[in-house]
């Protein structure tokens, strides 16, 4: 009996997908490295990106797939964006500890 | 011909007139405003004229020796609709004219008077800056002024009612740069809100008891005999109160003498001829209302006649030409507010057309003098100026004859009518008579004082550039003249006659009072009281010519022996004082403190004060959530969903009473 053969049960991907999720979580709230909270973020959307795929997996719909190449999409221009304006943070203050960062004027 | 009447365009013509000059008056040239201002009230003169041709055959007009009802062309009174107003329930009021004997002697009055006087302030206003402004103004008038005479029903009335009232405000304080003026203004407009509380009382009683504001529907649900006294009395006596704001009558008569801050012309239009006289034609037009309220009768004969005493008796001693005439004009609506206490309603309106002609007259024969004198008003600072205006002087001795009520001028017949119908109206209204009578002893002396102070004796005053006026004035003052001399050849038994429809029959009319016949030596008792009455008129001429031609010291030894009774008239027995002290001072001081520093400082400011204090407090706590922190605003986020996540996720049919059940534990029981 081949164990992989086996199909892995519906429970375990959302239990990946729930810690992926958490741990974007405790990583946002806890980490003060601005890169590192947006590491977090991208966690916390791929957490979500896996449950689309199971969901889409279990109910043979191809429409979670389609969701989570758009969720992709934006994932990647929001990070062109937020690493660009984390640039441009660190050249006006010179830090990227969040911590610091709590004022809108210079 | 059943063809409509266009009854609007008398108003509108006028109000046309007012628009081009309000708006365009001050770039168009000055002949241009002329034409205009006097082109728009004899338009609407003309179509007064032309409905009364409409209205009545100029054969039947001359057949009115027999007086009998006098046959109508047009079914009358005429009602004209333009349209539905209000609609609220039960409530339907349109926008409606009516046309009927009372409202065509009024138009006939006010547009006719109305035009000879603007034709008059083009020489009057010549020069002055606010030309176009004030014949707008007058147009203005003149639209309101009809609109309140052809009203159908009493809303249409009082929206006439007040724009006359607003008219006249802007009129008096045309002058605005004279704080006198601006005041007098003000006075005028705040006491005739007075009397429009009054009458806006009596509209609301009148739909809440008759459901309507129409005035011939009034009239048919009056013609139960149900209605009597009660509420019918308490409509009388608030559309009293409205009619003696507007008609200057006690205890509202104060600011008509202020109302002379005007120009002369208006004074005599609107002060003197027209709008004051709409209490007048108010209680005439609502007198089924008064007809069934005995007591509201009284009340406003017993009103006009102190009226007429006590304005009379101030002007006595006035060394104003304009106030004299303006004390005057009060005492003689005093005496048409009597003729209706009397339910002599025709004998009012036919003092009140006449009063028209020889009070317009009187008022710009003294606006005559005042120009000619370069703006002098004061009586003792004149004198001998009959050689200097003679016809100024000719036409002044016409109204003073008419208004003191000598034979065949216009006002002799009126204020007989009027006195005859109280004699005739039992030992009350004998008391009305004796005081019209004394009242017109007063009239006549103080009406020859003021003739023999102006134009007689010897130039009181600088007198070098005393100049008569130009003929644009002096027309009108002629023209009036002749009419102040034969107004009342008409006699009130066809006046009345042609106005029965319209008010009523119930005046008692003489059986002969013109032509006086002298064919018996029986006097009639008319004839008796006629005699009296032009007796009494040259007895006032009489003292006049003491105190005032032959021994012309007299006057002030006359105020030195009885410095009390002097003070008190030249005073104006110190009713304006009287109310300061009552009515303005407290008013000021509860406005000031009261509702200033205690409701408006104290409830209202610190009602303000305590709702910025609760934003601010309230803002100082939570600005603290803005702290910019950008890991407090994700713990907030964080917290937020896990609270959602709880509201929708948790069994709360099994939390709710365990939770309930644990708070009730904790509170001790």
């Amino acid at each position: 009996m081949n164990l992989f053969a086996q199909e892995v049960p519906l429970s375990w991907y959302l239990l990946l997908s729930a810690a992926l999720f958490s741990l974007g979580v405790v990583g946002f709230l806890i980490k003060r490295n601005l890169i590192t909270i947006f590491m977090s973020i991208e966690l916390m959307l791929n957490g979500v990106n896996l449950s689309f795929v199971t969901f889409a997996h279990q109910w043979h719909q191809v429409k979670g797939q389609i969701f989570v190449f758009f969720v992709m999409m934006v994932a990647a221009a929001e990070a062109a964006v937020g690493l660009a304006i984390i640039i441009a943070i660190f050249r006006v203050r010179a830090t990227l500890a969040v911590d610091r960062i709590d004022r809108m004027k210079l | 011909m059943n063809s409509s009447l266009h009854l609007w365009l008398i108003p509108l013509l006028p109000f046309a007139g007012f628009l081009v000059n309000g708006i365009l008056g001050r770039r168009l040239p000055k002949w241009m405003v002329t034409t205009v201002a006097l082109l728009a009230p004899l338009a609407a003169f003309g179509v007064v004229l032309q409905t009364t041709f409409r209205s009545f055959t100029p054969m039947e007009l001359r057949s009115w020796n027999d007086p009998g009802p006098i046959p109508a062309l047009l079914s009358l009174p005429r009602i004209e609709t333009f349209g539905n107003w209000i609609n609220a329930g039960a409530l339907h009021i349109d926008f409606s004219f009516v046309l009927d004997q009372l409202s065509l002697v009024m138009l006939l009055v006010v547009t006719g008077v109305g035009f000879l006087i603007h034709v008059y302030s083009v020489g009057y206003m010549s020069d002055d800056e606010g030309y176009a402004r004030y014949f707008s103004y007058l147009n203005l008038f003149l639209f309101f002024m009809t609109v309140l005479v052809l009203a159908g029903n009493a809303l249409v009335m009082f929206v006439g009612w007040e724009g006359v009232g607003l008219a006249s405000y802007l009129l008096i304080g045309f002058y605005f740069q004279k704080k006198s003026a601006a005041d007098a203004g003000k006075k005028a407009f705040i006491v005739n809100r007075i009397g429009d509380f009054g009458f806006l009382i009596a509209l609301f009683l009148l739909i809440a008891n008759f459901g309507t504001l129409t005035f011939t529907e009034i009239a048919s649900k009056l013609a139960y005999p149900g209605w009597q006294g009660g509420v019918v009395t308490v409509i009388a006596l608030c559309l009293l109160l409205g009619a003696a704001g507007k008609s200057a009558q006690l205890p509202l008569y104060i600011w008509l003498p202020d109302a002379m801050e005007g120009p002369t012309p208006v004074s005599a239009l609107i002060h003197a001829a027209t709008m004051v006289t709409a209490g007048i034609y108010m209680v005439a037009r609502l007198h089924p209302l008064f007809d069934r309220s005995p007591f509201a009768l009284s009340v406003v004969g017993l009103v006009g006649a102190a009226t007429a005493l006590f304005a009379a008796t101030i002007g006595l001693v006035q060394n104003d030409i304009k106030r004299v005439l303006a004390y005057s004009t009060i005492s003689q609506l005093g005496y048409m507010f009597m003729a209706c206490g009397v339910a002599a309603y025709s004998a009012g309106i036919f003092h009140l057309v006449t009063h028209a002609l020889f009070k317009a007259l009187l008022f710009l024969a003294a606006g005559s003098v005042i120009h000619g004198l370069g703006g002098e008003q004061d009586l003792r600072k004149m004198g001998g100026l009959w050689r200097k205006l003679p016809i100024t002087f000719a036409v002044t001795t016409v109204g003073v004859l008419a208004i003191a009520g000598f034979f065949p001028f216009a006002g002799f017949f009126s204020k007989d009518a009027i006195l005859y119908a109280a004699f005739t109206q039992g030992p009350g209204g004998k008391l009305l008579w004796a005081v019209g009578l004394f009242t017109a002893l007063l009239t006549s002396f103080y009406m020859f004082r003021l003739w023999y102070l102006a134009f007689l004796g010897k130039p009181r005053g600088e007198q070098q550039h005393v100049h008569e006026s130009p003929w644009s004035m002096l027309a009108p003052l002629v023209i009036l003249a002749l009419l102040s001399i034969s107004g009342g050849w008409i006699g009130i038994e066809r006046f009345s006659a042609f106005l029965a429809p319209s008010v009523g029959a119930r005046v008692p009319v003489p059986s002969s009072l013109f032509p006086v016949p002298f064919t018996h030596f029986h006097l009639s008792l008319e004839e008796l009281l006629s005699i009296v009455a032009v007796l009494v008129a040259l007895e006032g001429w009489a003292i006049a010519d003491k105190y005032y031609r032959r021994k012309p010291a007299s006057p002030a030894q006359l105020a030195a022996a009885l410095p009390g009774g002097y003070k008190l008239l030249a005073g104006k027995y110190f009713v304006d004082e009287f109310y300061g002290a009552v009515v303005v001072k407290p008013l000021i001081g509860f406005s000031k403190y009261i509702l200033g520093w205690v409701v408006d400082v104290g409830i209202l400011g610190g009602a303000v004060w305590l709702l910025g204090a609760v934003a601010t407090f309230a803002g100082a706590i939570l600005q603290r959530w803005q702290s910019g922190n950008l890991r407090s605003y994700a713990a907030w986020l964080a917290a937020g969903a896990a609270a959602l996540l709880l509201f929708v996720l948790a069994p709360w049919n099994a939390v709710w009473p365990l939770a309930i059940n644990f708070i009730w534990k904790v509170a001790g029981h």
